[in-house]
């Protein structure tokens, strides 16, 4: 774990949800730094997407604090998450086929000179910040149908960095695609880590996260079931924390009393 | 890379990687388009794209020259400077519609009311003016705003009760073709004065042979100031830039059609106020839907509804907004349509209008699955449709022909777009 700062940038405490009779959140701890990329993992159900759209202003939470930087805020859109700098990259990453991909990345937030739009501004910013982020696409006027699945999910994490988030959430970022194109992206991440932001990545797979997450928050049914340090965690100790196999507290205990023993 | 190698990972792959990517960084990837310079890149591209099934305006380009060439070898009236002046003028009336309808395809839906609302237009403008009174240029903003308003309507109901446009505006064909007869009153017909405003749309002509070239040494020059200096800013901007000889190739084919068409004007009666018109809506629109927001957003919805909304897109106002574009465009062309008959009848916005209005739109090259097309295309469209039933007429082919010939275009355009889309998909280009 490299540099992280003290205060968390995002800390959510005891947060609750429910949809109708359905419970799908129950007093939910969480906290991420800047520079530290926390991968939040569980089984299909155990309310990972409901979490990420608390924390993005789709869903507003029904119990619980939010804090940001250390004060508490209010998320009930998603404008009030952009305006704190939290950006997500959803699954389905919303990009519109027919458009080329400047035009995608300044989508909702078009640079314009005297009402018309910069294309030329737009285009120079857009293969700067693709250079960057060492993003390689075939040109940035080609529509994003003409894109692989990897090439459009780092479009789609390049277009979240416009708003120079403090927080990026990347909701099953490497779900689709092939083993290169994971790896393209995995980079991405660690680059966004690098470049200070707090990266909070919701996944399956147990390699990715692994490869990239400093630590795993697990959830299980709606609730907490361990936040683990994966460099001290073993694959199979996250994954029966995740299939709740194992009785929780020995999970936790073990992990800590293992943490310790490292130090 | 902060991995734990000790632990089981079955997955090594991940680790391996970075060092694979970064020594793929050093080498060009093959995979990048990059356009020679000069001539020889340009047709490079264009093979590509002939390949890939971004046909774009060839196909309708090429139909249009085979019409001519049919027609022409039937008559050689058609190509007369009286008869190509003819046809400049009478489809403005459908052409403006479909510069609406091509707002509302953009979408990726449809407006079946244009017709009506074209005809309620007409009769609010004849009713207002003639049996009321009231000032001819106050009528025609009336109708003109009528014509917004309804279409705003329609969008209501599409965009915010989230009603099928299909079938909002099938009621609305309805409804407005009711309000129009019923504005009409018993009569049914209101003759228009043919030298006031309205009437003046369609017979005026620029006869000073300056109009004609003047605008076609305009348009030429905008044309070339504008490519020139756009490719200079990026240029100077480090990004890739249009080639001095590709600007000056396209100037030149511009200036060629233009001067033709402005020689061909002047052989008649001059320039004609309607066609000005025309041009200076599809210029002012393509400019709106290119570049300006507003223009980016109804391509975003026509790409994806669910990434509009998530860049904060207002979906609803947007839509709204387009449906009333569709119901102003709408009263435009029944504006022209009145003057052309010189009046306002029951007949007006019936029969095969709104058939033509839409397959002027897609025959131009407007996809109807949306996110695809340009108002320019309403222009080639509503030329190819003209050229027929203008050439079928000078033969003295009846209306049924007509139509039976004009449904086979525009099923072959269907076949070509939906094609198209299928080429693409595979090129990867949908």
């Amino acid at each position: 774990m490299v540099n992280v700062s003290a205060t968390p940038v995002l800390a959510l405490r005891g947060i609750s949800k429910r949809f109708g009779a359905v419970q799908a959140l129950t007093d939910v701890e969480l906290e991420v730094h800047a520079g530290e990329v926390v991968a939040l993992v569980g089984d299909n159900g155990a309310g990972k997407s409901t979490l990420v759209k608390t924390i993005a202003g789709v869903h507003p939470i029904d119990e619980g604090v939010i804090e940001w930087d250390g004060r508490t805020v209010q998320i009930n859109k998603p404008h009030d998450a952009q305006n704190l700098g939290i950006a997500t990259v959803y699954q389905d990453l919303a990009l519109c086929d027919n458009i080329d991909v400047v035009g995608n990345l300044y989508l909702g937030r078009e640079l314009q000179k005297r009402g018309i739009l910069d294309e030329v501004e737009m285009e120079r910013r857009s293969r700067e910040l693709l250079q960057t982020l060492s993003i390689r696409i075939p040109s940035v006027r080609i529509p994003i149908a003409s894109l692989s699945g990897g090439q459009r999910q780092t479009v789609a994490i390049a277009r979240s960095m416009l708003g120079a988030p403090k927080l990026v959430i990347l909701d099953e970022p490497t779900a689709a695609l092939g083993v290169e194109q994971t790896a393209q992206v995995l980079d991405l991440v660690e680059r966004l880590r690098e470049r200070g932001h707090a990266v909070l990545l919701i996944s399956h797979n147990m390699a990715d996260v692994k490869a990239v997450a400093d630590k795993v928050a697990v959830l299980r049914l709606g609730r907490n079931n361990g936040v683990f340090e994966v460099k001290t965690t073993s694959q199979e100790e996250i994954i029966s924390a995740i299939t709740g196999a194992t009785d929780n507290a020995v999970t936790r205990r073990a992990a800590r009393s293992n943490g310790e023993a490292q130090k | 890379m902060s991995i734990d190698k000790t632990s089981a990972t079955p997955d090594d792959h991940v680790v391996e990687n970075p060092e694979a990517a970064a020594g793929a960084d050093v080498a060009v990837d093959p995979r990048l388009l990059v356009r020679e310079r000069g001539f020889a890149g340009y047709l490079d591209e264009f093979k590509r794209k002939m390949r890939a099934g971004d046909l774009g305006s060839i196909p309708v380009v090429v139909g249009l020259i085979v019409i001519c060439v049919i027609f022409q070898s039937l008559n050689s009236a058609f190509l007369s400077a009286e008869n190509l002046n003819n046809i400049a003028v009478a489809m403005v009336a459908t052409g403006m519609m479909s510069v609406g309808i091509i707002f509302v395809l953009l979408l990726g839906e449809i407006d079946l009311s244009v017709g009506s609302v074209s005809g309620v237009a007409g009769a609010i403008t004849a009713v207002l003016s003639v049996t009321n009174g009231v000032n001819e240029w106050l009528s025609v903003i009336i109708a003109l705003a009528s014509g917004a308003a309804i279409g705003a309507i329609h969008g209501f109901f599409f965009a915010r009760i989230g009603a099928p446009a299909f079938a909002v505006t099938l009621a609305g064909l309805l409804f407005w073709l009711g309000f129009m007869l019923q504005i009409l009153g018993e009569n049914g017909t209101i003759n228009l004065d043919g030298d006031g405003v309205v009437g003046k749309l369609t017979t005026y002509y620029f006869s000073d042979v300056a109009a004609a070239y003047g605008l076609a040494v305009v348009a030429v020059a905008l044309f070339f100031v504008t490519s020139f200096l756009d490719s200079r800013r990026r240029e100077a901007a480090g990004i890739p830039a249009r080639p001095l000889i590709d600007i000056v190739v396209r100037t030149a084919i511009l200036a060629v059609v233009a001067f033709a068409a402005a020689i061909m004007f002047n052989q008649y009666k001059g320039l004609p106020l309607a066609l000005l018109l025309f041009v200076l809506v599809l210029v002012i629109t393509d400019f709106v839907l290119r570049r300006t927001t507003y223009g980016r957003k109804i391509f975003a919805l026509g790409g994806s509804v669910e990434a509009s909304r998530r860049a904060g897109i207002n979906v609803t106002a947007v839509r709204v907004s387009v449906f009333a574009i569709a119901g102003f465009f709408a009263a435009v062309g029944g504006l022209f349509w009145s003057s052309k008959i010189a009046a306002a009848n029951q007949s007006a916005g019936a029969g095969d209008l709104l058939m033509n209005v839409i397959a002027a739109a897609v025959i131009g090259g407007t996809s109807l699955f949306g996110g695809r097309g340009r108002t320019w295309n309403a222009l080639l469209g509503v030329m190819v449709i003209t050229s027929i039933q203008y050439g079928l007429a000078l033969e003295g082919i009846a209306t049924p022909v007509q139509y039976m010939i004009t449904g086979g275009v525009l099923l072959a355009t269907v076949v070509i777009d939906s094609i198209t889309r299928k080429t693409q998909k595979t090129a990867g280009r949908a």
